[in-house]
């Protein structure tokens, strides 16, 4: 985690050099800038396209990009500083809560961010708007549990006669207690605030069954392409990306905790006022609508799929098509972030290891 | 001219002394920057934050997990060292006996594997030793077994893959030891009526505790601290505690939680160290050239 905050600060100040070098050149034309930060990889390759490089033409900014796996501590240790290299980050919806509450983000002013205030209250808190949409289902091997026998809900994943085989839960307490109440018979609606105790009971049910406790995405594919385990929860993107390279997986998203990354701004990031601007252009509907077609994750502005950009049958593939988010529960991170929250957190450890 | 000789040679002792110190200034220097600072400004961060604090502390010694997890990596720390130093000192041998042709083939194929990221070889070892992995495959294929062994994501694994990165640890200091270990010792205890087994136990062996030693303090500590093979092969239930470090930043925001843990670790090596050096006289073993 250190290693990764340190090498992402080192490219921050890299990048920050780079910037600096480039804006010498063109601060003639392009005046306005801002620094957007999100997790590398294909996803954020996808967000350049469908997002990022639109955005910045319509306004005319230029928008200087940085990735990290793990944002947090450096969002930390930069305002901490003072002097914040970011403006603008894309990070799990908690952070920018947990941000909010100890001064590390601005409070968004949401008559300025008009394309956000039309989004649902649910998607939104004072601090930051949803981004984009995944979604944490219960995925399972085709081989093991053909048609007709396919386990549908976190009742039958608990089901171990019933549905025998290994099975493999995420290392960590969001969405998996969400899971073993859903499995106990709470109503997807009706989770929070969360039964913690009831949660823990029933996943000390299922622990002897559960095969490994996976960390890592990449990690939740490769258990269930390998026939390592026969079930697994993991994020709709990860199964979609095995079923494109022919593996005999598939995934449901009935009973998925529907769960958002968001954008937020460091508090008293060096471009605020672009950063408000370039925080409204990106939940645009048509730009939000762009980004499905690059990657398998769904747009957080609903409006997108009145844009019609996104073809019906793609649509039926996205965690946030509405007839997909009526199946599943919406994480609330205002609970995780909450006291409750934390101290279900650090309960975690003291589960799997014992 | 008779008195100013002592002089001289003191003059000429101090000189030296301020080369050598001039000379290894450097190296102390990149030490005191990277290792020394930024250790203590850990250590301190455990104590301090927003006034003076026991807060880390109390928290260690009162929660659970934290005892579970010390004792844990203590065991699986001792036991890849008792394992290393089990494999790592017959190919010490062989390497420190055999022609100079031979040697450097075993000890080209120990470094090898010590080449490659650690990384990879965790994923090596997966492929290896899950439940569709070679080694359960063969067993099942000779009919040893008939239900796949859960050989990995558990401590188990991580123990396998952790001596295998750790064996040139062991076995670099051991062959470095016994290469200087003269061969007419040995003539002579057997020209003396000594058996081989003999000669080996009283004369051998003993000459080679150095090299033991380094070999295993070097791969003890360094097991304390691994991450990337309890985490990618644990299967999560193996929290070590390192582990817990990285565990802490998340859940309490701040680098003291998580220093802490790694003060107490490094506290705890200390007085391993020096109670293991009141019945072990380390200073005589390793002092010997």
């Amino acid at each position: 985690m250190a290693v990764a905050s340190n090498t992402g600060l080192g490219r921050a100040l890299f990048g920050a050099a780079l910037g600096l070098f480039a804006s010498t050149s063109i601060a003639a034309n392009a005046a306005e800038q801002i620094t957007f930060v999100s997790q590398g990889g294909a996803y954020q390759k996808a967000q350049t396209v469908a997002i990022l490089d639109p955005s910045a033409k319509k306004l005319g900014i230029t928008i200087n990009q940085d990735s990290i796996p793990d944002a947090w501590p450096v969002i930390k240790s930069q305002v901490a500083s003072g002097k914040p290299i970011w403006d603008v980050v894309d990070v799990p919806t908690g952070y920018c809560l947990r941000g909010g509450e100890q001064g590390l983000i601005e409070k968004l002013d949401f008559s300025k961010i008009p394309n956000a205030a039309a989004m649902p209250e649910a998607y939104r808190n004072p601090y930051s708007v949803a981004y984009e949409f995944y979604s944490s289902v219960l995925a399972y091997s085709q081989k093991k549990y053909p048609d007709g026998a396919t386990p549908n809900s976190w009742a039958d994943f608990w089901d171990v006669k019933k549905f025998p085989g290994r099975r493999a839960l995420r290392n960590h307490p969001i969405a998996t207690l969400e899971a073993a109440l859903m499995a106990d018979g709470v109503a997807p609606d009706k989770l929070y605030p969360l039964d913690v105790d009831r949660a823990f009971k029933k996943l000390e049910e299922i622990k002897p069954n559960i095969t490994v406790w996976w960390t890592s995405g990449a990690q939740s594919a490769q258990l269930l392409n390998d026939g390592e385990v026969d079930m697994v929860m993991a994020w709709n993107g990860r199964v979609s990306a095995l079923t494109k390279e022919g593996a005999k997986v598939a995934y449901t998203y009935n009973q998925g905790i529907l769960q958002s990354t968001s954008l937020c701004i460091l508090k008293g990031a060096p471009n605020l006022a672009t950063a408000v601007k370039f925080l409204n252009e990106a939940v645009d509907p048509v730009h939000q609508a762009n980004l499905p077609l690059h990657i398998d994750y769904g747009p957080a502005n609903p409006k997108a799929f009145d844009t019609g950009v996104v073809k019906p049958e793609r649509v039926a593939q996205l965690p946030s098509a509405p007839d997909n988010a009526k199946k599943q529960a919406l994480m609330s991170y205002a609970w995780w972030a909450s006291p409750d929250g934390e101290a279900a957190e650090k309960r975690w450890v003291s589960f799997v290891q014992k | 001219m008779t008195h100013s000789t002592p002089d001289l040679s003191l003059r000429h002792h101090r000189r030296e002394q301020g080369l050598m110190l001039a000379l290894a200034s450097p190296a102390l220097l990149v030490i005191l920057l990277l290792i020394v600072l930024p250790v203590g400004w850990l250590a301190w961060q455990s104590i301090y934050h927003d006034g003076f604090t026991l807060e880390n502390y109390r928290r260690i010694f009162s929660e659970a997990i934290y005892w579970r997890s010390f004792s844990l990596t203590f065991q699986i720390s001792l036991l890849v060292t008792v394992l290393a130093l089990l494999l790592g000192y017959p190919i010490a041998y062989a390497a420190s006996v055999v022609p100079k042709g031979w040697s450097v083939l075993i000890l080209a194929l120990v470094i090898l594997p010590f080449w490659t990221s650690v990384l990879v070889r965790a994923y090596a070892w997966l492929a290896l030793l899950q439940r569709t992995g070679v080694v359960n495959q063969f067993l099942q294929y000779l009919g040893v077994i008939d239900e796949p062994l859960a050989l990995v994501h558990n401590t188990f694994g991580t123990v396998v893959a952790t001596v295998h990165i750790l064996l040139p640890f062991m076995v670099l200091p051991l062959y470095a030891t016994m290469q200087k270990i003269p061969h007419d010792l040995m003539q002579a205890g057997a020209s003396l009526g000594g058996s081989p087994s003999h000669t080996f136990w009283r004369i051998f062996l003993p000459l080679s505790l150095p090299g033991v030693l380094a070999g295993t303090t070097l791969v003890f500590v360094l097991c304390l601290g691994f991450y990337i093979t309890p985490e990618l092969l644990g299967g999560g239930r193996t929290v070590m505690v390192s582990l817990l470090v990285s565990r802490n930043v998340e859940l309490y925001d701040q680098w003291g939680a998580a220093s802490a843990v790694g003060v107490v670790l490094l506290l705890s090596v200390l007085v391993i160290f020096l109670i293991v050096g009141r019945f072990i006289p380390l200073d005589r073993i390793l002092g010997q050239k």
